[in-house]
Formats: structure tokens, sequence, C-alpha cells
């Protein structure tokens, strides 16, 4: 059975779609498109779609990622453009290859987040993230399904940089100036997101941001060993396999 | 004058509300137009939450018929969860359309489709948020025309005070027909008004304006006489019906939600109407005659409506589908169509009379082998000749037995309780029922590994209805034989564990048949239960009996003489100048043949017998066979 990796972005008002309502959208789409999608055997048959850390609803990616089974093999750049066509606008698929050895979840090692802080502070920003950055651990507090949970949210957090930008929401209303934090963050268990970070900083510096925050996340993939970088993760799968070509990212959505 | 899209200042309040998904719009097949492009645009609305209210077919269908109209517009709009209404009060945002994130207040027309009298207090919550004044009376040049629809559109007396008018019976004509008399009027530079355009409204006999109605009261409660008091307006409004549903072959863009909601397939109504003539059905009652979508065009429909949304499930609608002429062909059609593609097949509402083991197989066919639910309606015989659900007690054990050796493992089973004549032996009869049903399965399949689950709903009068006269049963005594009925099953020690039993209390149908049978002095009851809080009534975690309770007393309403009076025959009913098509003489012949036990047959299979629809509406009965089979077509 031929495997497809995708790689697609979240943008605009569908970041508030859940995990839930992007997996029913692409079972929809996938046969909206008439890709020969796998089915499971036994007494209820599901579509082999399989999806690797997902982004939390109301928070926009630019790189999720999912794997599809085949029936019969397809052509990677015909799938991406069916597909796309086939999903709601603001749920784009922006790579499709057809999958090599190895487990794609395994590569999602490490996020780059960008965090817009609309009406929020530079100087204060640049402070707290100072403070974080010296600290050898900031314990915070989130409220998961098994209760309040602790953990350490300063050792997954292997970059973290404060610019300014302008307020860009999905209605693509132009608003003031606004802070942008960069986090490039390590996949750990338990998960440290963007908004355990902000905890943090609050923790450390009493910096909290005026209104909630416009997250987006821009990559995920493994950590190249030698430079740092953040690599494509689907870059493995383009070698071993007759993958199509990475394509520039689409539009932004207006809301 | 363009409207400015408000979702800038709604994104801001999302993160902080539950599943904000539901509303961001951007659906599949959902419509934006330029707000210039048109002259005359329309705020559809279901006052229920965005799950329920997407998968409704009266809005998709009108939507999409309003928005193929050249220079017409039309947009949808929800209920908004309490969380994000208190947020959208805070911040002063308005009630807004999902498609285009408009405030509802700049449309023309704002259409509620009320499918149960329990969204009243949420179109309430709608006009408020929208700043819409909520008195018809009040509001002015700038606010749209508050129109109702749906089915508890055929008595909207309660909610008359609210509503500058409402529409009975089908939409897809008069919708077309309103939106060119508003087109008229305000092309001409609105002559006259509001008021002026409400006439046009109302004079053609299509369109109820309640306010040029006035109603007169006897001294002991009851309505003197419902009579316009404008020359021009017509005594009696009639509904709308819809002849030949394969000129209306909607919807041909089925919306596909990225929410969850609570249908998630492709629906097709199969037919329209139901004459098999159970009194207390009101749907079965307006509806009629029944018309039939042919095999062909119910063929077309589905193949086009799966392409188009990627749905994994069909449902053929209709209030009974098992008796459409040829549904044989159209399910043996379409299972073979779809062979293979993980397509299922749904018929919502069959009889136990028209169900057949063949129609069964076909459905479950190519997909999920769901339940069967039956709905034999009473627990007695006698009870069901009083209802005229003529089912017979050897009919479903003969079905269940059939469906369990099949490879059924689970039957659900649905009465209502509270029926007219009723005795406590009458509801106790279900737990019979319940157990012979179980030990046909068990004789049939040698196993005992089957289950049957019995749902009791209560039973509210509905206008227009035989049963429009009866008294409703207090809630005491439903749920005193609830707990006999719920006693006797569980007790059970044979059968007992394989008998679910799901019911509530008789509490909400009080207040559903104070909605449904009242008239405009109960509106002030709904003004006082919203402004005390009150939204969501259909949902049990929001509703409050003793909310509603409270505030008919300071309104001064007698509830029970809403409910549990049974009226004369003469007396005035607050939906008499409404007209369904519905002989009064005989709605009240076949009340008192209810009680005497007598029975009529279904009017496509046997001669008239004058319920009055045909001739009063110029309809006819519309139903196959026509002969013509499926095509097998290529599948994606």
């Amino acid at each position: 059975m031929q495997r497809l990796r995708v790689r697609y972005a979240k943008r605009g008002r569908l970041r508030f779609t859940s995990h839930r309502d992007i997996s029913r959208a692409v079972e929809r789409a996938v046969r909206r498109a008439g890709i020969p999608v796998a089915y499971s055997a036994g007494f209820s048959p599901h579509p082999k779609i399989s999806y690797a850390g997902a982004a939390p609803t109301g928070v926009a990616s630019e790189a999720e990622y999912l794997e599809i089974g085949v029936t019969t093999p397809c052509d990677p750049a015909r799938v991406r453009q069916d597909l796309d066509e086939s999903l709601p606008l603001g749920l784009d698929v922006l790579d499709v290859v057809e999958a090599g050895p190895g487990g794609l979840a395994d590569r999602l090692e490490v996020s780059d987040w960008e965090v817009r802080l609309p009406g929020a502070d530079r100087e204060l920003a640049e402070v707290a993230v100072e403070k974080f950055l010296a600290a050898g651990t900031v314990e915070v507090e989130r409220l998961t399904k098994k209760g309040p949970r602790r953990f350490d949210a300063r050792q997954a957090v292997l970059g973290l940089t404060v610019s300014e930008g302008t307020d860009r929401t999905a209605a693509q209303v132009q608003g003031g100036p606004c802070v942008i934090l960069r986090m490039v963050v390590r996949h750990l268990t338990p998960a440290v997101r963007p908004d355990d970070v902000l905890t943090g900083l609050r923790l450390v510096a009493d910096f909290a941001p005026p209104v909630p925050p416009e997250v987006t996340r821009l990559a995920q993939g493994p950590l190249d060993a030698s430079t740092g970088a953040l690599a494509d993760p689907l870059d493995l799968d383009r070698e071993t396999t007759r993958g199509g070509e990475a394509g520039p990212a689409g539009e932004h959505v207006a809301g | 004058m363009s409207v400015e899209s408000i979702f800038h200042r709604l994104e801001a309040l999302l993160p902080k509300v539950q599943k904000p998904i539901q509303y961001v719009g951007g659906e599949l097949n959902s419509t934006v137009k330029e707000w210039d492009s048109a002259d005359v645009r329309w705020a559809l609305m279901y006052p229920d939450a965005y799950e329920v209210g997407l998968p409704n077919q009266g809005v998709a269908i009108l939507y999409e018929i309003l928005n193929e109209l050249p220079r017409t517009l039309a947009e949808r709009t929800y209920a908004v969860w309490p969380d994000l209404e208190a947020l959208m009060r805070a911040e002063g945002v308005p009630q807004f359309t999902v498609d285009a994130h408009r405030p509802v207040r700049a449309f023309d027309v704002l259409g509620v489709s009320f499918s149960t009298e329990l969204g009243y207090t949420n179109m309430l919550t709608a006009l408020d948020l929208a700043g819409i004044p909520l008195p018809a009376v009040d509001r002015g040049e700038d606010d749209p025309i508050v129109l109702a629809g749906g089915h508890a559109a055929f008595n909207p007396e309660p909610i008359a005070d609210f509503l500058d008018a409402a529409v009975l019976g089908d939409g897809e004509q008069i919708s077309i027909a309103i939106t060119e008399v508003i087109r008229e009027w305000k092309a001409e530079g609105r002559p006259g008004g509001r008021d002026e355009l409400l006439m046009r409204l109302a004079e053609s006999g299509g369109v109820y304006v309640p306010k040029f109605y006035d109603v007169e009261y006897h001294p002991d409660g009851r309505i003197k006489r419902v009579a316009p008091n404008r020359a021009d307006v017509p005594w009696r409004v009639h509904k709308h019906t819809v002849m030949d549903l394969d000129e209306w072959p909607y919807p041909k863009k089925p919306l596909v939600p990225l929410a969850e909601t609570v249908h998630e397939r492709f629906s097709v109504e199969i037919f329209r109407g139901c004459t098999r003539g159970c009194r207390f059905c009101q749907a079965g009652m307006i509806t009629r005659p029944v018309r039939e979508r042919s095999i062909t065009t119910i063929g077309a429909m589905v193949d086009n409506g799966i392409k188009e949304s990627g749905f994994n499930e069909v449902g053929l609608l209709s209030l009974s589908s098992a008796d459409h002429s040829e549904i044989a062909d159209v399910a043996k059609g379409l299972a073979d169509r779809y062979e293979g593609t993980n397509t299922s097949l749904s018929l919502p509402s069959t009889r136990v009379d028209a169900f057949n083991i063949d129609l069964a197989n076909e459905f479950s066919r190519n997909g999920r082998r769901s339940g069967l639910t039956f709905a034999p309606e009473g627990g007695s015989e006698r009870m069901r000749k009083v209802i005229n659900k003529m089912v017979t007690e050897e009919d479903l054990i003969r079905t269940v037995t059939t469906a369990y050796s099949q490879g059924w493992r689970q039957v659900k089973l649905y009465f209502m309780c509270g029926l007219p004549t009723e005795q406590d032996e009458d509801v106790l009869g279900i737990a019979d029922l319940a157990k012979k049903v179980i030990q046909a399965g068990r004789e049939a399949t040698g196993s005992r590994d089957i289950r049957c689950t019995v749902s009791i709903g209560g039973f509210v009068p509905k206008p227009h209805t035989p049963f429009q006269w009866a008294g409703q049963a207090d809630h005491e005594t439903v749920d005193r034989r609830l707990k006999a009925l719920r006693d006797s099953l569980r007790g059970d020690k044979q059968y007992g564990r394989a008998i679910g039993f799901r019911y509530h209390d008789g509490k909400p149908s009080i207040v559903e048949g104070l909605l449904s049978r009242g008239d405009r002095r109960v509106g002030a009851v709904i003004r006082a239960v919203w402004e005390d809080g009150g939204r969501f009534d259909g949902w049990s975690e929001h509703f409050s009996y003793e909310r509603w309770m409270s505030a008919a007393e300071k309104a001064g309403i007698d509830v029970d003489w809403y409910t549990t009076r049974e009226r004369e025959e003469n007396e005035v009913l607050p939906w008499d100048h409404l007209d369904a098509g519905l002989d009064r003489e005989w709605l009240w012949q076949d009340w008192q043949e209810a009680v005497s036990g007598g029975e009529v047959e279904d009017c496509r299979w046997t001669p008239c017998y004058d319920c009055g629809v045909c001739p009063t509406m110029g309809t006819e009965i519309q139903i196959g066979p026509t002969g013509r089979k499926l095509l097998p077509l290529t599948v994606v």
C-alpha cells in the first residue's frame, strides 16, 4: 500500500477548527477528490488517514502533517492539487510526497512558533524573555483533563526572540503595532505549548499581554544536528521516493 | 451603502468560547455575495445552536433558492450559546450572519424557521442582540421584517407580538414572491413605509401579518373572534403547497460544515406530506397531500449531493420513508450504485407495517448496520386505534423477529405517554410488548445477546390535528405512569436486563403544550421567561420548568387552562383564521371517532374521505410508481 504524506496549513478563521473537525473535513475532501483511500477492515471500516502532532484549536499553522494510505499508487503532485481544491479555503495543502521508510511522527522533534501580541509593550517583553532564558527552569501549571499539572516550560525552549510588526487578524484588519515572539520549542512530554511559555513569561517578569495572543506554527520537523536549524521532515521521503517538489505556500485567507 | 463585516470584533471573543468553529462560517458550498450586488437581502435563522440548525433542510433549501435569484442574497444566522452572548453584550457585538458576518439588523428580512416552539426564547435573544425592538409595533424603517416559517408557524399567535409576518407551508415559492414584493416596494422608494410593505404582503393572502388582525375575548377568557382590522386584509391566510417536487431538486449544493453537527449526511426528501392519518401528528396533517419525488430525480440528487459534499451517508427523508411507491427500487438502485464505496444509506422514518427485511438489507449493504427504530406510539391495541396508528402486535413481532434473525441485535421502539383516553394499563402495555419482542428475538436467534430500547416521549396536542381539542395529560399523571412502566421493566428478572428505557419527565411537555396551543396572551410569558434568562428551552440543561411557571403566574396566565383543558367544538381556537386546508368539521369528526375507536384509511390507496385539503388548496396526490429504474453510475 502506497502512503502519501501531506503538509497542510490551517489559516485565518479556520484556525478555530479542532482536530476532530479537521479529520472530518479531510475524510470528505478525500472522497470528493476521488483519492482511492484505503479502508481498515472490520465491522466499521475507517479510512486510513493518520495525523501527526496537530496544533491546538485556535492556533493557526503553516506546518501540519497527515498521512493517507491509498489502494492504487497516486501521483503526489496530482493529489496535492485535487485535495487542496476539495478542502475548504483555509485548510490548504502545501506539499505531498510518497512516504519513504521511517515514521513521520518521529521526525517532528521541534516546532517553530510565531506568537503575535497586539497591544503588548515591547520593552517589557524583552525583559521577560531575557529573564526567562536566564532561568534554569520555569515551573508552570496547566489544567489538563486529569486536573492541574506542573511542569518545566524552560528546558524545551531552544530559542526565543522578540521583534515588532503590525497586528494581523484573520479578518486582515490592519491594527496597531504588535509584539512578535518567535519560539523554537522541542516536543517533549508533557508538551510545552506557546501558551505555557507565555505563562512562564508572566511568572518570571509579570509580563501579561492585554488581549489573547495570535499563535501560528510556522514549521515543525527534525533538528539539523550540524546547523541547529529546523529541517523539512518530508526531505527524507523526497530523497528515497519519487516524491514531488515542495511548493510555495499559498495565499493567506481573508476572514 | 455597504455593510461592514463584524468578524474582526467577533474574532477577539472566539478564543474565550466553547466550539468557536460554529461561528466562523466558511462551510463548503456556502455563498457570500457582495452586499451591493443585491437589492433584497435575507438573513435566515434557525433558532437553535449551529450544530442543530446547520443540517436543517428548510433553511438550506431557502438559502440556495434565494441565492440563485438575481440581485438577491441570503445568509444564515443561528442562536449563539450563552458564553458568547455574554461576551457579545459586553463588547457590543451584534447578532451576525455566519456567511459574511454582517449584522442581522442590516438585512431586509429576518426569516426564522421554527420546527418547534422551544426556539421562541432564542429568537428573542437574536432580536435583542441584533438591536431590533422586540415588539413588532416598535420597529422602524431600518429594521428587518421579522418573518416566521416552519411547522410551529401554523400557530404563531404566542409570538405574534414579536413577528411582523408569518408564512404557512412550503417556503420555496412564497419566499421568492415575498422577495419580489420587497424589491418592487424598495424600487418605488419605499412608499408608505413599513406598513405599506406589510399591507402588500398581507393583501396577497399568502402572508399572515398579525398586527392587521384583532383578537376579541369572551369574559371567561375564550376567544370571541379574530378579525382583520383593515380593509383588503383577508379573513383567512392559507398555507403554501409546492406541487411537483421534481421541479425543486434542492439542496443542489449541500452545506458541509467544519463543526460537528447532529446529522452528518446528505439528505434527500423523497416525498413531502403523509396521509397515514395518525391523529397526534401535526406534520402529517399540515403537509398534505403526499407528493413524491420520482425515483430518477432522487437518484440524480443523491449522485450530485455525494459528489458535491463528500458525505459518506445518504438519508432518504420523509415522514414515513418506506411508504414511497418505489422505495424498493430506490434502495436497490442506490445500494448497487454505491457497492464497495463505504457509502451508507439511512431511512430515518419507517413504519412497522411498511418495513420489510429486503429493504433493510439493501440499506445496510454498503455501510454500517445501524439499529432499527420503529414507532408503534401506543402501548395497547386500543391506544393505537385511538391515535389511528394501526400497527398490530403481530406486525411488530413479525418484523422484529425477522430483523433479529437477519443479524440485527438492537431494536429501538418509540412510544408516547399522555395520549387522549390513556389509562395506566395502556402504558404498562408497553412493557408487555417489549418483553414479547425480546422473547421473540431470543427464540428466533437462539441467543440471549439481543436488546431492545424503549424510548418514550410526552404527548402534546397540536393545532390543526384532530387532537387540537383534547385535554393534555398533566405532568403528575405522565410521571406516575412512566414510573410504573419503569418499575415493571426493571423489576422483570427474565427480560428486564435486555430492555433499555429512555424517557423524560412530563414537565417540558406542559410548556410545549402552552406554546403550541397558546394565543397572543402567552407572548407575555415568553418575554418574561426570556428576560429572566430563559434560553435554549429544547436543551434539558438550560430548560427550567419553574421559570416558565413563575413567569406565567406573574403574567396572570393559567397554564392548565391552556394545556389540560378540553375544548368544546364551537370554541374559537387561536389558529382558526390560519388555513392548513383541513376541514374543521372533518377534524372534529375524526376527534370523535378517535374516542369511539373509529379508524381512517390512507387516501393514497383508498377513496378520499374529505379531509378538505386538496379541494381547498387546489392540490392533488402525486405518487408513482413511474416504473423507471436507477441506472448504475460511475462513482468516485
